[in-house]
């Protein structure tokens, strides 16, 4: 049947069964003994370092422009009390956890991406692998958990300073207090705002993590296959968060009913 | 006096993409014997070691390594397999963002009989090793920094770590000049006498397959067209055998 399909979509499909079992090899090592602690802990480091300052001037620039484009309109409403309250959940519950993910998948996802499949085609996975060390537990393991981990802190800390450049994006148009922002920021705030927003960035992570490391460890040989590996990790990991973030809207919606 | 065979292929095959490759190829290896695989580029002696140490899955045939039967065998088996075979890979394979003392240490760590040692032991070993390929300069030094012929010395010595009872040298005068190749077969030898080891070298270097083989096979279009010691494959009543001596 496969073979009467153009080749693109059977690679697609073939692609998909991949990442599937490449996933179901990453929980079976997960929690197999050795843990790679260490090497865990450099690649938080490294992932969480790597996009710091662009998640950072990223943020800031994102409060603040969608507090002056807001604004004008709210105005006109008479409804400009509730701008700190709007954008901080839009920010929080949308903007925020997807922009920031993208930001992730461009700088991490394709660091993780080349990365392994410069290995890959150096031979050093091989090495590893002949020396009786397990690649798959020191290299993706240790980068799909850290990538997991470190998205949702990354977001919580682009959503404070997407907060910052908001207030003071209104603070240039009004004479606004930090106090009387941050209360009507924080006024319609609910738990249930956050909890799903957080759950989507843990998957977020993840699949990029999954999807960089599959595309890099299984890279064609030759240096092209570097180049590739890179560009799928961005390109597939980008569509999956919106796709991802399309299902948590509607099980948020479906589940807390909002 | 009976030879205690080490490895053992029989009928290996192995195709890519529909194309086969290797066509039923059968050797032996018996402890503490040089083999060279001698071939052409791409006529498939990197596959059939690959295979050996099941980088890559053969098609059919079956491969005998100490004893194990690698296309049956459990991961454990494997991975016992492994620690007493050593792959020094055609560019020397060093991860690149650790630097040459960590390159050793690192699969050292996790070996199973080298895990026991101290950390001092293991930094003492790992100089030791370095000093016996002429590197131990470099300890510091990350991969980039040497050259081809002092990385391919590095993977050696990070190979030696633990203590290998067979070591496969794929290509190890490839790229090199011709003073750093002479080198590199010195290396092989010094390393026979020091460590015992037996060993299979896959090259298409002459120079190479004559001075560090005790017995050549020779590879053509996935099959052996030839097998015995230098001087006999020289003179092959075969035309094909003798081309690649010319």
């Amino acid at each position: 049947m496969m073979t009467f399909l153009p080749e693109k979509i059977g690679r697609f499909f073939s692609d998909i069964a991949g990442i599937i079992r490449f996933t179901g090899l990453f929980f079976r090592h997960l929690f197999r003994r050795p843990f790679e602690t260490r090497e865990f802990i450099n690649q938080c480091f490294r992932t969480g370092y790597q996009s710091l300052l662009l998640i950072s001037i990223t943020a800031i620039i994102l409060g603040l422009v969608i507090s002056l484009q807001i604004r004008p309109i709210l105005a006109d409403l008479g409804a400009e009390a509730w701008l700190p309250n709007m954008v901080f959940i839009s920010i929080v519950t949308e903007l925020g956890p997807v922009i920031f993910a993208l930001l992730f998948a461009g700088k991490v996802g394709s660091g993780i991406g080349a990365e392994l499949a410069s290995m890959r085609v150096t031979d050093q996975i091989d090495a590893m692998e002949v020396s009786a060390t397990n690649p798959f537990k020191f290299l993706v393991v240790t980068r799909v958990s850290a990538t997991t981990f470190m998205l949702p802190l990354l977001v919580f800390y682009g959503d404070f300073l997407s907060f910052i450049g908001s207030f003071i994006g209104l603070k240039a148009y009004s004479n606004i207090s930090f106090q009387l922002f941050y209360s009507r920021a924080f006024s319609d705030f609910f738990f249930s705002d956050i909890f799903p927003a957080t759950i989507k960035t843990l998957f977020f992570g993840f699949f990029i993590g999954i999807i960089s490391s599959y595309t890099g460890y299984y890279s064609d040989k030759g240096t092209e296959g570097v180049g590739r590996s890179a560009n799928t990790a961005v390109v597939a990991s980008s569509l999956v968060i919106f796709l991802i973030d399309l299902i948590a809207v509607q099980l948020t919606e479906l589940i807390l009913g909002i | 006096m009976d030879r205690e065979r080490i490895l053992h292929i029989e009928n290996l095959v192995k195709s890519f993409d529909g194309v086969t490759v290797i066509r039923g190829v059968s050797l032996s290896l018996f402890r503490g014997e040089h083999l060279v695989v001698l071939g052409k580029s791409g006529s498939g002696k990197s596959v059939i070691m690959k295979c050996v140490v099941k980088l890559m899955e053969a098609d059919s045939g079956s491969i005998h390594l100490f004893g194990t039967d690698i296309g049956s065998c459990s991961e454990i088996e494997l991975a016992a397999v492994r620690h007493r075979t050593g792959y020094l890979f055609q560019e020397g394979a060093l991860y690149d963002s650790m630097t040459i003392r960590e390159n050793l240490l690192f699969p050292s760590r996790r070996n199973p009989t080298l895990k026991k040692l101290s950390e001092k032991e293991l930094q003492d070993l790992a100089e030791h090793n370095l000093e016996n390929v002429g590197l131990k300069e470099a300890i510091d030094k990350m991969p980039a920094e040497l050259s081809g012929g002092m990385k391919k010395r590095a993977g050696l010595a990070r190979t030696l770590m633990r203590s290998p009872e067979l070591i496969i040298y794929d290509e190890p005068t490839t790229g090199l000049d011709p003073f750093t190749g002479e080198a590199i077969i010195e290396l092989i030898l010094k390393i026979r006498e020091t460590y015992r080891t037996s060993a299979i070298i896959i090259t298409h270097d002459i120079k190479c397959a004559e001075l560090t083989g005790d017995r050549l096979l020779v590879l053509s279009d996935g099959t052996i067209i030839g097998e015995g010691p230098f001087n006999e494959l020289k003179n092959h009543p075969e035309e094909r055998v003798r081309l690649f001596f010319r």
